[in-house]
């Protein structure tokens, strides 16, 4: 008893230690690779003017009679991530129904599902715009498409999560009545997932409004276009302004999409 | 003789109303349900077309045979990848997993501190939670690429731009997972120890610590898996790591090299993803 | 009204569910079957509408053969049998009268369902089988904010609502207390009654069985062991059926006073 208990405790510390160390040397070898560099090239005086820029934001570019002003570009971002979020809502239904392992009699059938939305997922959205501005042009649109495929491999996965958790009874209950299977679905299971697909709606809308953002980097419309030019032009006041703008839109938008989702569960 | 819909009794969703004594107007309020129901779904649709026309939403020039066109002839060169240039981009892929590694090391162990000030069973006082809260919940407004395009800005083109981007990203992310996972700890522990003396310090240590490590190290591996993802696009605004490649490629038009840029994230990407959700279901 | 003909079922795994069961169960009965779980209670009641298939023999309904049906004409006969659940079978964040009208898609195509549109007439045949279980001010609440009782008599209005011949009673009131046992059992009594609708319930408390049946019969791995009137079933049958002397807990009675000690 004595004996066995000093070896049996040991034994994970030891395997601690080698795990900590061992991160610790990977972290120090990734550190290694981030050059440090351009603090010194630009030093203090860009640090200040970054500074100046922030605090005194360009309260003029809020509003401009003649367009291309932070408001419209914000409410384009918001039109994206609207639109987007609503194409994926409903494109990912059918590929929902393809992953649930109880919608289909066979494990193949539902894995290659996943494996899809998998894909899917890991393909990220900025190469989507890309493929899409190749497509239909640079602009709101390819962002509304880049966002729109994207985010069915993430909703796709959350819908088919709650179609699985799906109470049997009604199904059963309502077949025996002699309906059929379209019936089913529409009075059987739809009724016990909507709410939780559109509160995930919702959630993935609050994902959308963030990456809407960064469409513009690449040229797929939104507040991210005149943030680009103003980043490359050193125009600090205007990338204060901006961000400030990104910040209270996000914010705004989770403050009434989180309300909404609670109401709604 | 319908009432009017009031807020309370005619949202999507909410409770229904308590039952009345009389059954007959409990009937009677099917008229109103019905039509907020109608008018919800007129003013969704009302806001989608407005906001379809507002962005140009054009789905026949998205099948039209032009871009059909343009879409097939780079499908054409992307299920074609060309293998021999996967060596020279190894070095920018491992300098994409250190992006990640740095990034989410350094943002994971900056989050603790933020994160027992934001629990409040750690910190009971209100003047503290809520303006870290605050603080939190605006760093998490920002996508990591914008943190990045603002770096690069800053500190000029290259990895350490993207690595303090990740920093700021899995900050957010971290603190704000871990803060959740603490004040959803079991009190029972942190009662014992306080009625035994315990001081604050002794009271994190070895009370909420313990209990909240195996979640943190979770959240921690869930943050890396989504830094890996986000560092390989970083490049596009010049933070370094492979998206660099991959815009270049993009630019000149070598979908077959942009191919294996794709494909080759997309299996590093896989692969981490399997180990990391092993760990993690290991960890917890 | 429903045979059924040599019915077999025997499991995948080689156990035999049901073993040669050949019964006649005329129109207006109140048949409650009796046995020990797993005696086949269950099986015999859902091949009925063909939740289970039956591996050889036939059971016809009402002059149909459910057994060599499929498709529309399958689900034709489905509804015309209302089945009613041991767990209710809900769906849960619907009202009670999304729930009951539910009941009625099998009267209309699938496409004009699709909308959840139901015309006037199904309404007033739901809000009229709501009625008849007298819970009709109730329609307008969420199923899961109506206690066991309660939706167990919004499950038999749905079952109503087919307007069906025959009612099927999986253990209806296996999940209730005692008190709302008998109002549940009290509803499907005055409903065979009154709408002569032919009704076949399983229980397994012995006393209720009698109180309420007309017909009983009684079951034992999968065979028929008794056939017979209420006035026939004494407790050395219900022994015979049982293989053992009754529990106490295979009592109602026992049940409540149980209820009432601890309560």
């Amino acid at each position: 008893m004595n004996q066995s208990v000093p070896s049996s405790s040991r034994l994970p510390l030891i395997r601690n230690w080698i795990v900590g160390i061992l991160l610790i040397v990977l972290f120090g070898w990734s550190l290694s690779a981030m050059k440090f560099e351009g603090i010194q090239e630009y030093g203090a005086q860009v640090m200040a003017s970054i500074w100046e820029g922030f605090t005194h934001p360009d309260w003029d570019y809020v509003y401009l009679p003649e367009g291309e002003d932070l408001l419209r570009g914000l409410l384009e971002t918001l039109i994206i991530s609207i639109l987007g979020t609503f194409i994926s809502a409903f494109l990912c239904i059918p590929f929902a129904f393809w992953a649930s392992s109880n919608m289909s009699r066979f494990q193949a059938v539902s894995g290659s599902g996943k494996f899809v939305l998998t894909v899917i997922r890991v393909f990220p959205e900025i190469i989507m715009a890309i493929l899409f501005i190749v497509a239909v042009g640079p602009g709101a649109f390819a962002g509304v498409l880049a966002l729109g495929v994207h985010s069915i491999g993430m909703l796709a996965k959350l819908y088919s999560e709650t179609i699985e958790a799906v109470d049997n009874g009604p199904r059963e209950a309502l077949i025996s009545s002699g309906a059929s299977k379209l019936q089913v679905l529409r009075f059987a299971v739809l009724p016990q997932v909507i709410p939780q697909f559109i509160s995930y709606a919702l959630y993935r809308f609050e994902i959308n409004i963030r990456s809407a953002t960064v469409l513009g980097l690449v040229g797929a419309g939104g507040i991210g276009v005149p943030l680009l030019f103003a980043l490359s032009s050193r125009n600090w006041s205007r990338v204060g302004i901006i961000l400030l703008g990104v910040v209270i839109l996000v914010t705004i938008i989770d403050l009434i999409s989180g309300w909404l989702r609670r109401r709604i569960i | 003789m319908t009432p009017a819909p009031t807020p309370e009794t005619a949202e999507v969703g909410a409770p229904p109303p308590p039952p009345s004594k009389k059954p007959a107007p409990t009937i009677d309020s099917k008229g109103p349900q019905r039509f907020k129901a109608l008018f919800t779904w007129l003013a969704f649709i009302v806001v989608i077309v407005v906001c379809g026309i507002r962005v140009d939403a054009d789905f026949v020039q998205l099948f039209s045979k032009n871009s059909m066109d343009n879409v097939g002839r780079i499908m054409n060169d992307l299920i074609r990848p060309d293998w021999s240039y996967t060596g020279r981009i190894l070095p920018a892929m491992i300098e994409t997993v250190q992006i990640a590694i740095a990034g989410t090391v350094i943002g994971s162990v900056l989050a603790v501190p933020v994160a027992l000030l934001c629990a409040v069973n750690v910190m009971p006082k209100k003047i503290v939670t809520i303006p870290a809260r605050i603080v939190l919940n605006l760093v998490r407004t920002i996508p990591d690429l914008l943190f990045a395009a603002v770096f690069v800005a800053v500190f000029g083109i290259g990895a350490f731009a993207g690595m303090l981007a990740l920093v700021f990203f899995s900050f957010g992310l971290v603190a704000k997972l871990t803060y959740e996972a603490i004040e959803a700890i079991d009190p029972g522990p942190l009662e014992a120890m306080t009625a035994s003396g315990a001081n604050k310090i002794q009271l994190i240590v070895f009370g909420v610590i313990p209990q909240a490590l195996p979640y943190f190290f979770s959240y921690v591996l869930y943050t890396f898996e989504v830094n890996v993802r986000a560092a390989a696009v970083l490049g596009f605004v010049g933070a370094g790591g492979i998206g660099l490649h991959l815009d270049q490629q993009l630019n000149s038009l070598r979908y077959d090299r942009a191919s294996t840029i794709i494909l080759l994230t997309l299996v590093i990407v896989l692969v981490i993803d399997y180990a990391s959700t092993y760990l993690r279901r290991k960890l917890l | 009204m429903i045979e059924f003909k040599n019915v077999v079922k025997q499991y995948p795994n080689g156990t035999i569910g049901l073993n040669n069961i050949n019964l006649t169960i005329g129109e207006g009965e109140f048949v409650v079957i009796v046995g020990l779980s797993g005696a086949g209670k269950s099986t015999l009641l859902r091949s009925v509408n063909r939740l289970h298939d039956i591996s050889s023999g036939e059971i016809v309904v009402d002059g149909k053969s459910i057994t060599k049906a499929s498709g529309k004409q399958l689900r034709r006969i489905r509804r015309d049998i209302g089945m009613i659940f041991q767990s209710f079978n809900l769906v849960k964040r619907a009202t009670v009268l999304r729930n009951v009208l539910s009941g009625r898609v099998g009267y209309h195509s699938t496409f004009s369902t699709m909308f959840g549109y139901f015309p006037k007439e199904d309404h007033d045949i739901a809000l009229d089988a709501l009625s008849r279980v007298n819970i009709r001010e109730k329609a307008y609440s969420r199923a899961d904010q109506l206690s066991g009782g309660q939706q167990q008599r919004v499950s038999i209005a749905r079952a109503l609502a087919q307007k069906p011949k025959v009612i099927l009673a999986d253990e209806p009131v296996a999940s209730l207390d005692p008190l709302t046992t008998r109002q549940v059992m009290d509803d499907l009594q005055r409903i065979n009654r009154e709408l002569k609708i032919t009704t076949i319930v399983n229980l397994h408390f012995i006393d209720l069985a009698r109180e309420y049946a007309t017909r009983i019969i009684g079951l034992r791995a999968g065979e028929v062991v008794f056939d017979g009137p209420v006035s026939e079933a004494t407790d050395a049958k219900f022994a015979e059926i049982y293989g053992r002397p009754i529990n106490e807990d295979e009592l109602l009675a026992a049940e409540a006073a149980k209820g009432g000690v601890t309560v």
